[in-house]
C-alpha cells in the first residue's frame, strides 16, 4: 500500500488556481508513470504491479497523461496564468523505461504543444537497466528526451537483494556509455544503508559509481517507512535495523569520493551537473505534475492527484484528477523556503531569519558551531552541517 | 420489598426518629458508585432518564478513574413498616491520599455500609476506613457486593467479614449493584440497625463540615451535618476556628440535585452557601454555628490538612508562568489541602513548590492544571520533607532536594509511617523482601482468615511516595492492598545525590536518598537520562554526584544525521507536515543550559520500573 497524501481543501469546482505567491518562476513537468515489474521492498512510492492496477492499462495509458496536459493547460489559462515555456520535463515512477519510446514521446508533443519547450530544457527519464536497450536509447533520445537517470541503488549483490532488485549491475555500464555517446546526459541513483549494507560495501559500490562515467549522481540514505515490507522485516528482526550512524559516516566518506572525482555537492543527496528539475524542487518554482498521486506547486498551491490510477482515471473523466489542495500562507512558504533552501548550495537569505522571527543569537550558534557559513547575504551549510539540516530548520522555526 | 415513601419527608421538620445517617465504605472498584446509583433509582429521586453512569461523580477525572475524590450527600426517601424515613447517604472518599475527609464524612454518620467485592474480599483501604468507623462508634452493617460474577465467593468472604467485625457469616447482606439484588433490602436494613441521630434540638446551632466545594457559578457550597440546633436561609452564621461571619443565602439538601429548604434541624445533613469564593473560607471539619446565639465549644477532630509530598511545578514555556499561578489560584478556591509557593530553580526557571496529600493527589492536580487550564507542565519528583540540624545546630526544613545543605550535618530526620498491606498468604514472601529494601521494620503479620494476612510495617515515607504501590501491585498480581499513616519522624542516613548534565548540576533532577542506596540511585537516573533524553547536536555527558564526588557516569552521543534524503516526487507538504510535527514536539522540551529535555524526564527518571519505555533508536 502506497503511503497517504496529505489531508487538505477540496479542489475548487471552478477549475482555477488563485495565485498566493509573487515573482517570476520557472515552469516545470512532472510526469509519474505508476507501472513496475517488482515491488521492491523498500519502496512506498505511488506504483502498481499489472496485476494490481484494474482497467488501466500501461500500453494506453500516455492517452490518460494526455488528457491531464490538456486539463492542465486550461486551469493555467482559465486562472490567467502567464507562464513561461518549460525549462524541464522530469518522467519518474515507477519504472518509465517500461513505457515504449514512442509512448513518451506523445506525451512530450503534448506538453511542447500545450506549453512550448524551452530551447535548453532539460529532459529526464528514469530507466531501469533491465527495460533499456541501446535502440530505446536511440528512440527516446529522437522523441526529445536529452537526459537517463539510472536507478543502479547498489553494485553489491547482497545489497541488492534486500533492496528486491533484479537487474543484473553490468547491464549499466554499456548502456551509460552509449547513452553518453549519442549525446544524452545521465545520472545514475544510489541508495546507501540497506540493512547489513557495510561501509566498505558502500566505499565499492561508490567507486563503480564513479567509474562509470554520469555527470550526476544521486546518492539517498534509506528512509524505512512505515507499511513496507522492509519496515516487517526490521519489525520482525529478519533484517537488521538501519545505524544512522554508520550512515553519517558513509555521507562523509561519499562527499569526499564524489568531490575528487569533480562531482561537486549541490542537494543533500545530489552531486555533479546539477538537475534544473531537482533545484526547481528546492526553491519552490512551479511545476505540474501529471499521473497519479503526482503533486504539483504552483504560485503558492500546492495540489496533488489521486492516487490509484483507476481512482485517478476516473476523476480525471469526470473533470479534475486532483485529490485535494493546499493554499500556503506567507509564513509557511517561508517556512517551506528554509527548509528546502537549506538543504542547497544555495542556501537562504540572511533577511529570512529575520522574516521568519529567528533570534539572531540562534543563528550565530549554529554558525559557531560550525554547522553553517556565511556566503555573502546567503546563509549556507557547511559539510558538517549538511547532515542536520532537518534538525536546524526546525531550529530556526521555533 | 419495601416501597418507596409514598410521602417524602419535608427537610428541616423531620424528626430525628426518622432520619438515618450513613455512608458506605469500600475499596475502589469494589462497585459503591454502582450500588448508589441503584440506590438513586430505587427511591425514585432518579428516574430511568436522568440517569446515568456513576451518577454521583462529578469531576472528568472521578468517572475516568473511577474514584470518588469529593464527598457528596444525597437524601433518600424511604418507607417501612408504614412509617416515612430520610436516608442521607454520605458518600466518601476512596483513597489513602484523602484519610481526613474520609474521617469527617465517617463523623456525620451512624452507621456505615462496609461493602465489600464478593469476589476479591476486603481490601487494606477498606480495613482503614472500617477501623476509623469503629472509632466513630458506627453501626456497620457488611454487606458482599457483585454476588453476579462468577467468580464471587459470598460464604468465604462473609466468613472473613464476620471474624473482622464479630456476628456471624449469615448476617452479611449480598447484593448486586448492577443488578439490583437485595438493594431493597439494604435499605431497609439501615432504617433497622443504623441508629436514629441524637443532639440538642434545643441548643445552639453546630453543624460539623464534612467537605467543602467549589461551585464556579454558585461560590463554594458547604455540606454539613446538623449536630445541635437548627439552621435557618438569612440568618448570620460564623465558623467557629476563624471567627468568620457569613449569610446564609441558601440552604438546602441533595436529592439528588441541590434543593433550597426552610432550614436544616438536629441531625439533618445538607448544604450551605453563603458566597464565599475561597473553600478555605469553609474548611473541612469546621464547626458552623449560629452568630446572634453562638455554641460555647466547637466539635471536637478538626484538623489542618497536612501536605505529606512536595513536587515543583514549572511551565515548560516560562512565559506561561503568570498563568499557572492564575491556575493554581483558582484550584485552590475548590481544594483547601493545596498549598504552594513560589520557588525558582536554575534549571526550569520560574515555578511553583507545591505541597499535596499525597501521590494520586499530585496526579489529579497535574492533571487538572494541564486539562482544565490547557498548560504544559513539569513537575519534579515528588519528595517529602525532611528536618535537618546542621553542624552549628541551626534547623532547616527541607521540602526541595536542592535546599539540602551541602556538606556534612549533624542529623536528618526524616517522616515515617506505618503501613498496613493485607494480601493473599502466597506473596508474604515477596511483601517482606519489598519492605525490606525500602528500609522497613515490621511490626507485626497476622492471619485475617485461613489464606488472607495482615502485614504491618514501619517505613520511611521517601520510600512509598514514589512506586511502592506500583511495585506492591505488580509483584502480588495486583492481589496487595496498602494502606498508610504518619508515625513521626526519624532519624535516618541520607545524602543528596545530584545529577549534572554537560558538567551542570541540574537542581531539578537533586535527590535525597539513603547512604546505602546513593550508588545505585546514581547509576540508575543516569542510565534512564540516557534513554530519556534525545541526542543533541553535540555530546552531553550526564554524571551523578554525591557533593563533589562522582559516582556515576553516562554520554548520550551527539546526533549525527537529521535530515531526510529526498522528497517524494515534490510531495513537499509531507515534509511540510513532517517539520511541523517536530517544531510541535519540541515545544514539549524543555532547555535545561543547551540541553533538550523532555517532558516526561523529570518524573520518568525516578521510576524504577525500567520497562515502561521503549528503549531509544
Amino acid at each position: 500500500m502506497p503511503g497517504a497524501l496529505p489531508e487538505g481543501e477540496p479542489w475548487p469546482e471552478s477549475n482555477t488556481l488563485v495565485p498566493q505567491a509573487e515573482g517570476d518562476r520557472s515552469f516545470h513537468a512532472y510526469v509519474h508513470i505508476p507501472f513496475c515489474e517488482v515491488r521492491c521492498g523498500y519502496c512506498d512510492f505511488n506504483t502498481y504491479l499489472q496485476s494490481e492496477i484494474g482497467g488501466v492499462k500501461q500500453a494506453t495509458f500516455e492517452t490518460s497523461l494526455v488528457q491531464e496536459v490538456d486539463f492542465s493547460a486550461s486551469v493555467l489559462r482559465d486562472s490567467g496564468f502567464n507562464l513561461a515555456k518549460l525549462s524541464s520535463v522530469f518522467f519518474g515512477g515507477g519504472t518509465p523505461s517500461l513505457f515504449a519510446a514512442a509512448q513518451i514521446g506523445t506525451v512530450l508533443d503534448s506538453l511542447r504543444e500545450r506549453f512550448g519547450l524551452s530551447s535548453e530544457a532539460e529532459i529526464t527519464l528514469e530507466a531501469n537497466p533491465e527495460s533499456l536497450s541501446l535502440e530505446k536509447l536511440e528512440e527516446l533520445a529522437g522523441f526529445g528526451v536529452n537526459r537517463i537517470s539510472f536507478g543502479s541503488q547498489s553494485f553489491d549483490p547482497s545489497v541488492l537483494a534486500v533492496l528486491d532488485r533484479r537487474h543484473d549491475p553490468s547491464k549499466l555500464q554499456p548502456l551509460i556509455t552509449a547513452a553518453n555517446k549519442i549525446g544524452l546526459r545521465t545520472s545514475m541513483d544510489l541508495i546507501y544503508g540497506a540493512p547489513g549494507e557495510s561501509m566498505q560495501s558502500w566505499q565499492e559500490t561508490v567507486e563503480q559509481a564513479i567509474d562509470h562515467g554520469t555527470e550526476h549522481i544521486s546518492a539517498y540514505s534509506l528512509i524505512v517507512e512505515p507499511g513496507t515490507k522492509m519496515n516487517r522485516q526490521i519489525s520482525s528482526g529478519e533484517l537488521p535495523d538501519v545505524d544512522e550512524d554508520l550512515n553519517a559516516d558513509k555521507y562523509e566518506w561519499m562527499t569526499e569520493a564524489f568531490e575528487s572525482a569533480g562531482l561537486d555537492w549541490y542537494e543533500i543527496s545530489n552531486f555533479g551537473v546539477p538537475s534544473v528539475h531537482n533545484l526547481a524542487y528546492w526553491s519552490s518554482q512551479d511545476w505540474w505534475g501529471y499521473g497519479p498521486g503526482a503533486h504539483s506547486h504552483i504560485a503558492g498551491n500546492r495540489f496533488w492527484n489521486r492516487k490509484h490510477p483507476a481512482a485517478y482515471q476516473a476523476a480525471l473523466n469526470a473533470g479534475s484528477p486532483a485529490a485535494g489542495i493546499e493554499r500556503l500562507t506567507d509564513r509557511q512558504r517561508l517556512e517551506e523556503e528554509l527548509m528546502l533552501g537549506l538543504r542547497t548550495k544555495f542556501g537562504v537569505r540572511k533577511q529570512l531569519f529575520t522574516d521568519l522571527g529567528t533570534p539572531p543569537a540562534e543563528v550565530a550558534r549554529q554558525i559557531g558551531l560550525g554547522n553553517l557559513k556565511p556566503d555573502g547575504n546567503r546563509i549556507v551549510l557547511t559539510k558538517e552541517g549538511r547532515l542536520l539540516a532537518d534538525g536546524l530548520a526546525v531550529n530556526f522555526l521555533n | 420489598m419495601s416501597p418507596r415513601a409514598s410521602k417524602a419527608l419535608e427537610p428541616s421538620l423531620t424528626p430525628p426518629q426518622q432520619l438515618r445517617n450513613f455512608c458506605i465504605i469500600a475499596h475502589i472498584d469494589h462497585g459503591k458508585s454502582t450500588l448508589a446509583d441503584r440506590m438513586l433509582q430505587l427511591t425514585g429521586i432518579v428516574n430511568e432518564r436522568q440517569m446515568r453512569d456513576q451518577y454521583l461523580d462529578r469531576m472528568d477525572i472521578e468517572r475516568e478513574r473511577g474514584i470518588t475524590i469529593k464527598s457528596q450527600a444525597v437524601r433518600l426517601p424511604w418507607e417501612l413498616d408504614g412509617t416515612s424515613y430520610a436516608l442521607n447517604m454520605i458518600d466518601t472518599p476512596g483513597h489513602v491520599d484523602f484519610t481526613y475527609e474520609v474521617s469527617r464524612s465517617l463523623a456525620a454518620c451512624e452507621g456505615a455500609v462496609l461493602l465489600v467485592d464478593a469476589a476479591q474480599g476486603i481490601e487494606a483501604q477498606t480495613l482503614a476506613n472500617l477501623y476509623l468507623a469503629l472509632e466513630n462508634d458506627l453501626e456497620i452493617i457488611p454487606v458482599l457486593n457483585k454476588i453476579d460474577l462468577p467468580a464471587a465467593q459470598p460464604e468465604k468472604y462473609a466468613e472473613e467479614l464476620a471474624s473482622l467485625i464479630g456476628g456471624s457469616p449469615e448476617d452479611c447482606l449480598r447484593v448486586s449493584g448492577k443488578t439490583g439484588a437485595g438493594v431493597s433490602e439494604l435499605m431497609d436494613l439501615i432504617v433497622q440497625r443504623v441508629p436514629a441521630p441524637e443532639g440538642d434540638a434545643e441548643a445552639a446551632a453546630r453543624a460539623m463540615i464534612f467537605d467543602s466545594v467549589y461551585d464556579p457559578y454558585r461560590g463554594v457550597v458547604t455540606y454539613v451535618r446538623m449536630v445541635d440546633g437548627k439552621l435557618s436561609p438569612r440568618e448570620q452564621i460564623q465558623m467557629m476556628s476563624t471567627r468568620a461571619v457569613h449569610e446564609l443565602l441558601e440552604i438546602g439538601v441533595i436529592s439528588p440535585e441541590p434543593t433550597p429548604t426552610k432550614g436544616l434541624a438536629v441531625g439533618e445533613v445538607g448544604y450551605l452557601i453563603t458566597g464565599v469564593k475561597d473553600v478555605r473560607q469553609s474548611k473541612v471539619g469546621d464547626t458552623v454555628t449560629n452568630r446572634q446565639k453562638p455554641a460555647a465549644n466547637p466539635l471536637q477532630g478538626y484538623a489542618e490538612p497536612k501536605p505529606m509530598v512536595f513536587s515543583g511545578i514549572y511551565p515548560i514555556d516560562g512565559s506561561d508562568y503568570p498563568d499557572l499561578r492564575e491556575a493554581l489560584d483558582k484550584l485552590r478556591l475548590s481544594d483547601a489541602s493545596l498549598v504552594y509557593e513560589p520557588e525558582t530553580s536554575a534549571a526550569l526557571g520560574f515555578g511553583f513548590r507545591c505541597g499535596f496529600l499525597g501521590l494520586l493527589h499530585l496526579e489529579i492536580i497535574t492533571e487538572r492544571l494541564e486539562r482544565e487550564f490547557g498548560l504544559s507542565l513539569i513537575a519534579t519528583s515528588p519528595s517529602v520533607v525532611y528536618e535537618v540540624t546542621k553542624e552549628d545546630g541551626t534547623e532547616l526544613v527541607v521540602t526541595n532536594p536542592s535546599e539540602y545543605p551541602d556538606g556534612k550535618v549533624k542529623e536528618v530526620r526524616e517522616p515515617m509511617v506505618k503501613s498496613t498491606i493485607l494480601t493473599p498468604r502466597d506473596y508474604v514472601g515477596t511483601i517482606m523482601e519489598l519492605c525490606q529494601t525500602r528500609r522497613g521494620s515490621m511490626i507485626d503479620m497476622q492471619y485475617l482468615g485461613e489464606d488472607r494476612v495482615q502485614l504491618r510495617y514501619r517505613l520511611p515515607l521517601a520510600e512509598i511516595v514514589f512506586d511502592f504501590f506500583d511495585q506492591l501491585k505488580s509483584k502480588t498480581q495486583g492481589y496487595a492492598s496498602l494502606d498508610y499513616e504518619d508515625d513521626g519522624y526519624a532519624a535516618g542516613d541520607l545524602v543528596r545525590v545530584d545529577l549534572l548534565l554537560q558538567g551542570e548540576k541540574v537542581d531539578a533532577f537533586s535527590a535525597i536518598v539513603h547512604k546505602d542506596k546513593a550508588y545505585g540511585h546514581g547509576v540508575r537516573i543516569a542510565g534512564r537520562l540516557r534513554e530519556l533524553i534525545p541526542r543533541q547536536q553535540f555530546e552531553v555527558p550526564i554524571q551523578a554526584a554525591v557533593g563533589s564526588r562522582v559516582i556515576a557516569r553516562e554520554t548520550i552521543r551527539a546526533m549525527r544525521k537529521d535530515v531526510l534524503a529526498k522528497c517524494y516526487g515534490g510531495d513537499i507538504s509531507r515534509k511540510r507536515k513532517l517539520l511541523e510535527k517536530q517544531k510541535e514536539g519540541k515545544k514539549r522540551m524543555k532547555m535545561v543550559g543547551r540541553v533538550e529535555v523532555p517532558q516526561e524526564a523529570f518524573i520518568a527518571a525516578l521510576s524504577s520500573d525500567d520497562s515502561k519505555t521503549a528503549g531509544k533508536k
